[in-house]
């Protein structure tokens, strides 16, 4: 990271702000007003629609690995996806992916 | 009378929101973990994790600041990603909303995924509580939840700081965000939404300041939304 750390406090507070007024928008200013269903209906995947946008270049071009595909990573991503789509669990996954990254670069040295 | 039964409203909270401390520690944890590890301080961390309070907002944010992109790309990443939010304070809205303000920005502030999902079904299956013991109850699941979060994180960037690189925690972060995605891929409504997002951040990955994430969050939105709405013509949406 090349931020310096006024900048870094100035984007904490930034989407600390933005953060607060998504949550304060409805509870504290709109009020009692019932949402448009097309719009709840888009609301409802903001995570799914971000997250996996987010982890697909990591996961396949890892800067570690200088942008090269690697077998371990790959490995581990897919062992904790896998997991927490049978399990329903935060916790397995994540267990399940970084138990899989070890073991992977312990296994290929 | 109406604080004795307030009070047993936050304790009834509590209780139920005890559980989610199993879900908060870790979690946070691994912020903590991960935020040390791209270079944040520990006071950087802590104040990251009070003042913004939302998990999956947080490392996304940390992850474009790692990549340096600029602050206005950090800030659409967070608010993209929190989006959701907006629709739980919609849904809390006619049960809090007439409570003081003071109270209403204090249970916004702490607006989570568990506190808004339990407390919305507890004041469907219970209409004769009163606002000030649904503000009650809803303040006491926050209160397990947010000494575990800061903990959690305290906890997570210390330990960071001892764990040497080639333990590869470069990889922490994007199994995070797998370790969300697995157990929300509820239905194929969400699944077209991640599938679309997927394929979209890596075509447009050429594009500069992750815009690319941007276009593909859009997309797989409208995907997700369409999707129900196929599913619900026929009849298949529950």
């Amino acid at each position: 990271m090349e931020m310096t750390s006024s900048e870094i406090w100035l984007t904490i507070f930034l989407v600390g702000i933005a953060t607060f007024a998504v949550r304060f928008s409805f509870i504290g200013i709109i009020g009692d007003r019932e949402l448009p269903e097309w719009i709840l209906r888009h609301l409802r995947y903001t995570p799914v629609a971000v997250l996996p946008g987010l982890v697909a270049p990591l996961v396949l071009w890892p800067a570690a690995t200088q942008g090269q595909t690697d077998p371990a990573r790959l490995a581990a991503a897919c062992m904790a996806f896998v997991v927490g789509y049978f399990s329903k669990s935060f916790i397995w996954s994540a267990a399940a992916g970084i138990g899989t990254l070890f073991l992977m670069l312990w296994l290929l040295g | 009378m109406t604080s004795t039964s307030s009070k047993s409203h936050f304790l009834r909270g509590l209780r139920i929101g005890l559980p989610f401390i199993l879900v908060a520690g870790p979690f946070s944890l691994l912020f903590g973990v991960v935020a040390t590890e791209a270079g944040l301080n520990l006071l950087e961390v802590m104040g990251f994790t009070s003042i913004v309070i939302a998990g999956a907002a947080q490392f996304a944010a940390l992850q474009q600041m790692t990549e340096n992109a600029p602050v206005i790309v950090i800030l659409a990443t967070a608010l993209a990603v929190n989006l959701r939010m907006a629709m739980y304070s919609a849904a809390l809205a006619p049960h809090i909303g007439g409570a003081p303000l003071w109270q209403r920005a204090l249970a916004s502030f702490f607006l989570f995924d568990q506190n808004y999902a339990v407390s919305v079904l507890e004041f469907e299956k219970r209409p004769e509580m009163t606002p000030e013991q649904k503000i009650a109850f809803y303040g006491g699941i926050s209160c397990a939840i947010v000494p575990a979060w800061i903990t959690g994180t305290y906890v997570g960037a210390v330990v960071g700081t001892a764990i040497p690189p080639e333990y590869a925690l470069d990889f922490a972060l994007p199994i995070t965000f797998l370790s969300m995605i697995g157990p929300a891929m509820r239905t194929p409504a969400h699944m077209g939404a991640a599938f679309v997002s997927v394929l979209a951040a890596l075509t447009f990955a050429f594009l500069p300041f992750n815009l690319g994430l941007m276009i593909a969050a859009i997309l797989a939105m409208m995907t997700g939304a369409q999707i129900e709405l196929w599913l619900i013509a026929r009849g298949k949406w529950s």
